[in-house]
C-alpha cells in the first residue's frame, strides 16, 4: 500500500519542523517522492505527526481478560494515536519468561494496530527475590526490565539487578517508592488526606528511594529510567543526577501533571492512583521539569479497572486510570499551559519516548517507520466514559472539556484507525 | 466545586456523613433539636411518633456496641422500626459487595441507613448510590469521621459552657487514627471555638493537622494550660509495642490525664472521653469518676443528638 498524505500540517518533534506540506509512504516507510500512491488522504486542517509513543500501557493479558483485553486495548491504542506502546509486566503470571512474552507479542502482531514493547520482569514473579532470564527475555522481545507497581524492597537484590542488567546493557525502568515508608498508604500524606482520613504515603518515600536507585546506578552504571515521578523532591534529584550525566532519564504520568490531591474531592475512587496524586506544589513542578527537560516524556500510565475494582470505598478501590485514548487531549492542554510550541509538546509523546525505548520511529523523514497521528488539534473532545474505545472506563477526567481528536492512525503504512 | 453530597439542592441536610462543610446554621439546628428531645428522654413515656412507620437499618459493618445501642434506642424513641445488621459476620464474609447489600435492603424499603464501616468515606459511597427518599447516616467511617459523636461532644460543650467563642478546647492522644477528633475539631472551628489544641507525641498526629484549625502541642502540661474543655481520645491496645508507641506505661507516664495534670486546666473545666476508656493508659479512674468528668453525660445526650439527626434528615 502506498499512500499521500496531502494539505497537512506537518510537525516534525525531532527536527522542531512544522508548517505545510505533503507526506509520501511506501513499502510501511516514509519516501521522498511518489509517482502513483494507491490512496491519497486530504489532511486539510489536521496535524500530521509521527505516532505516539506510550511508556506504560497496562493490556491486561495475560491473566486479567475481566479487566481488559488485547482487541479492546489495542483499539483503543490506536484510537488514541498510539502507534507504540510498552506494557508493563505486572499481568499474572508475571511476564518473567520468554514463551509468555513470545505469546503476547505474536497476539499483539496478529491484530495488527500499534506496535507492542513488552517490559519483562526484572525479578521472578516480581517477588524481589531471584532475578529472571533477562538475556533469554531480551531475546523474545523485551525491552527493558522492571518491577511494575511491586515495590523491590531488599536493596542486595536491586543492587545485584542492576549490576547484571548493566552487564547486558539492559535498560532497567522502575519507580521509586519506598516500600516500608509507603506500606499501608493508599493517598498522598498531606493535609487531605488527614482530612479524610485516609492512611498516607509520604513525598518522603520516593526522594528515600530514588536516592538509594541513583547511589546504585552510580555503583553499577546501569541505565535506569525512573516511572512515574510525583514529587517536586524527585525532580530536584534527577536534575542533580542528569547534571552528573547519570544515565538516567525519567517520566510523569498524564494525571500526575494535571491533578494534585485535592482533587480527590469526597473520595473519588478515579483518583485513587499509583504513585497518589500529591499536593498542588507537587504537580505544579512535575509540569515545569517536563517542559523544562528535566523529565524526559510524558505518558499515559494506562491502567484499566473493572467497576467493580471502583466501586468501593476508597482505599480498598483498585489504583489505576484508563489512558490512552486521552494522552493526546492532555499532552496538548499540558502544552497550552505552559505556553509550548506545538513540536515541543508532542516531543514528550513521540521523540523523547522513542529514544528512550530504542526504537527509530518518530521521525517525519524519508526512511523512518510511518507510523504517524493526524489529528485536529482544535477539536472538542468532552471526556466521556462511555465513548472510549479501552474496556477501562475509570478517568478522573470524565467530563472534562478537552480539545484535539485523532482523525487517522498509520502503523508501518497502513491505515489501522479512521474516525 | 462539587455539591457538598450531604446537602439536597435546598442546601439542607439529606445525609450526615461529615460534620466538615455543614453550615454554622445546620449545626445549630441539630443541637437545638436535641435540646428538645433532652426532655423526651425523661419522660416517663420516652416516645415521639415522628419517625412511625419509617425503618432504620443499623448497618454495621465494624464492631459496636455503644454507638449501635444509642441510635438504636433513638429510632425507636422515635418510634421508628429497626432493623440491626451486624454485616461484620454476614454478607460481608460471603463476598457480597458493600454496593449489593446497600441495594438489597433498600429492596426492603428503608428510610435510613446508619453506616458504620472501616473505610474512610464508605458513607459516601453508600450515599451516592441510594434512591432519592433514603438518608445515611454515618456512624463512623475509619479514620474519617464520626458526625454523631462530634456532635453530642458539642452538646456537651454547649451544655456545660453556654457559649463556643470563649473556649480553649484540649484534644488528647491517638488523633491520627480518631474519626471523632476530626470531626470535633471541624465541629468546634465552624462554631467559633477561639483556641483548639491537639496534644501527642508526633507519632499520633497526622501530617499537617495544623491545617484544621489547631494549635499543636507535644507537651501535655503546656498544652492543658487554662483550658476550658479537656477530651481524651481512645488508644487502642494495637497502637502499642510497634513504631507509633513503646508502651502503655510510657504513654501514661506523658500523656495520661491524672488529677495532678488536670489542675492545669481551669477549675471549672470539664473533662470529655468518646469511651470505651482505657483506664490508666489515657486516663485516671480519680478523673474519669471525679467531679470535672461528663463522660457518662455524654452518652445519655448521644440519644438526643441521634434523635435530632435523624429527625432532621428524614423531614428533608
Amino acid at each position: 500500500m502506498s499512500l499521500h498524505i496531502k494539505n497537512g500540517r506537518l510537525v516534525d518533534p525531532a527536527s522542531g519542523k512544522d508548517g505545510p506540506g505533503d507526506l509520501y509512504i511506501a513499502d510501511g516507510k516514509i519516501v521522498e517522492r511518489l509517482k502513483s500512491p494507491q490512496r491519497t488522504i486530504d489532511a486539510k486542517g489536521l496535524v500530521v505527526s509521527p505516532g505516539f509513543i506510550d511508556l506504560s500501557a497496562r493490556l491486561r493479558e495475560p491473566g486479567y481478560e475481566y479487566k481488559a483485553t488485547l482487541e479492546s486495548e489495542m483499539d483503543a491504542a490506536v484510537a488514541g494515536g498510539v502507534t507504540s506502546l510498552a506494557c508493563p509486566p505486572d499481568t499474572d503470571p508475571p511476564l518473567d519468561e520468554p514463551g509468555l512474552v513470545d505469546m503476547l507479542r505474536r497476539r499483539a502482531l496478529s491484530l495488527e494496530r500499534a506496535r507492542v514493547y513488552p517490559i519483562g520482569a526484572l525479578t521472578m514473579k516480581l517477588q524481589g527475590k531471584a532475578l529472571t532470564e533477562m538475556a533469554e527475555l531480551a531475546e523474545a522481545g523485551c525491552v527493558a526490565f522492571s518491577q511494575a507497581n511491586v515495590p523491590l524492597a531488599d536493596t542486595q537484590v536491586l543492587w545485584r539487578a542492576l549490576q547484571y542488567a548493566a552487564t547486558f546493557g539492559f535498560p532497567v525502568w522502575l519507580r521509586a517508592e519506598d516500600a516500608w515508608l509507603a506500606q499501608g498508604g493508599v493517598a498522598h500524606d498531606g493535609e487531605v488526606a488527614t482530612r479524610l482520613g485516609l492512611p498516607g504515603i509520604p513525598g518522603f518515600a520516593e526522594t528515600v528511594a530514588l536516592s538509594t536507585l541513583l547511589e546504585l546506578v552510580r555503583a553499577t552504571g546501569a541505565r535506569v529510567h525512573v516511572c512515574r515521578l510525583s514529587t517536586a523532591g524527585a525532580v530536584e534529584l534527577m536534575r542533580r543526577a542528569k547534571a552528573e550525566r547519570l544515565p538516567v532519564s525519567c517520566d510523569v504520568g498524564i494525571h500526575h501533571v494535571h491533578l494534585c490531591d485535592r482533587d480527590l474531592g469526597y473520595f473519588d475512587a478515579n483518583c485513587r492512583l499509583e504513585p497518589p496524586l500529591r499536593s498542588q506544589r507537587d504537580r505544579d513542578a512535575l509540569s515545569r521539569a517536563l517542559a523544562e527537560g528535566t523529565i524526559d516524556c510524558l505518558c499515559s500510565d494506562h491502567t484499566p479497572v473493572d467497576e467493580d475494582g471502583k466501586h468501593v470505598p476508597f482505599a480498598e478501590a483498585e489504583p489505576g486510570a484508563t489512558g490512552l485514548e486521552l494522552l493526546l487531549p492532555l499532552a496538548l492542554k499540558w502544552g497550552q499551559a505552559r505556553e509550548l510550541p506545538l513540536a515541543a509538546t508532542l516531543a514528550r509523546i513521540t521523540s523523547e519516548p522513542a529514544r528512550i525505548l530504542g526504537v527509530a520511529a518518530a521521525r517525519l523523514a524519508p526512511g523512518a517507520p510511518a507510523d504517524l497521528a493526524l489529528f485536529d488539534p482544535a477539536a472538542p473532545l468532552r471526556v466521556t466514559p462511555e465513548a472510549l474505545k479501552s474496556q477501562g472506563k475509570n478517568t478522573p477526567f470524565a467530563g472534562y472539556e478537552l480539545a484535539g481528536r485523532v482523525r487517522a492512525t498509520i502503523v508501518g503504512g497502513a491505515v489501522v484507525y479512521e474516525a | 466545586m462539587l455539591r457538598d453530597p450531604q446537602l439536597n439542592a435546598n442546601g439542607e441536610l439529606q445525609h450526615l456523613l461529615s460534620i466538615e462543610g455543614l453550615p454554622r446554621e445546620v449545626l445549630v439546628q441539630i443541637l437545638d433539636t436535641a435540646e428538645s428531645f433532652a426532655g423526651v428522654t425523661e419522660r416517663e413515656v420516652k416516645k415521639v411518633p415522628l419517625l412511625r412507620g419509617k425503618s432504620v437499618f443499623n448497618l454495621f459493618f465494624e464492631p459496636s456496641t455503644r454507638t449501635r445501642t444509642t441510635f438504636e434506642i433513638a429510632a425507636k424513641r422515635l418510634s421508628a422500626d429497626v432493623i440491626n445488621l451486624n454485616i461484620a459476620v454476614s454478607s460481608q464474609s460471603k463476598g457480597e459487595s458493600l454496593l449489593d447489600t446497600v441495594a438489597n435492603l433498600s429492596a426492603m424499603q428503608a428510610d435510613i441507613f446508619v453506616v458504620r464501616h472501616a473505610s474512610s468515606g464508605a458513607p459516601f459511597l453508600i450515599a451516592r448510590h441510594v434512591k432519592p427518599h433514603e438518608h445515611v447516616i454515618n456512624a463512623g467511617d475509619g479514620r474519617h469521621a464520626h458526625p454523631t459523636q462530634g456532635l453530642l461532644d458539642l452538646f456537651t460543650i454547649r451544655h456545660y459552657k453556654k457559649d463556643f467563642t470563649r473556649l480553649t478546647v484540649a484534644v488528647i492522644g491517638d488523633v491520627l487514627h480518631s474519626r471523632v477528633a476530626r470531626s470535633l475539631i471541624h465541629g468546634l472551628t465552624t462554631l467559633g471555638a477561639p483556641e483548639v489544641r491537639v496534644i501527642a507525641p508526633q507519632t499520633l498526629l497526622p501530617s499537617g493537622v495544623e491545617a484544621l484549625g489547631v494549635r499543636v502541642f507535644h507537651d501535655m502540661r503546656m498544652g492543658l494550660k487554662d483550658c476550658d474543655v479537656v477530651v481524651m481520645l481512645r488508644l487502642q491496645n494495637e497502637r502499642m509495642g510497634g513504631a507509633l508507641l513503646p508502651s502503655a506505661q510510657e504513654y501514661f507516664k506523658s500523656y495520661g490525664l491524672t488529677a495532678d495534670k488536670l489542675h492545669l486546666a481551669r477549675p471549672d473545666a470539664i473533662v470529655m472521653h468518646p469511651g470505651p476508656m482505657n483506664r490508666g493508659v489515657e486516663i485516671d479512674s480519680t478523673v474519669a469518676d471525679g467531679p470535672h468528668s461528663v463522660i457518662l453525660p455524654q452518652v445519655t445526650f448521644g440519644i438526643a443528638v441521634r434523635m435530632a439527626v435523624m429527625s432532621i434528615v428524614a423531614g428533608n
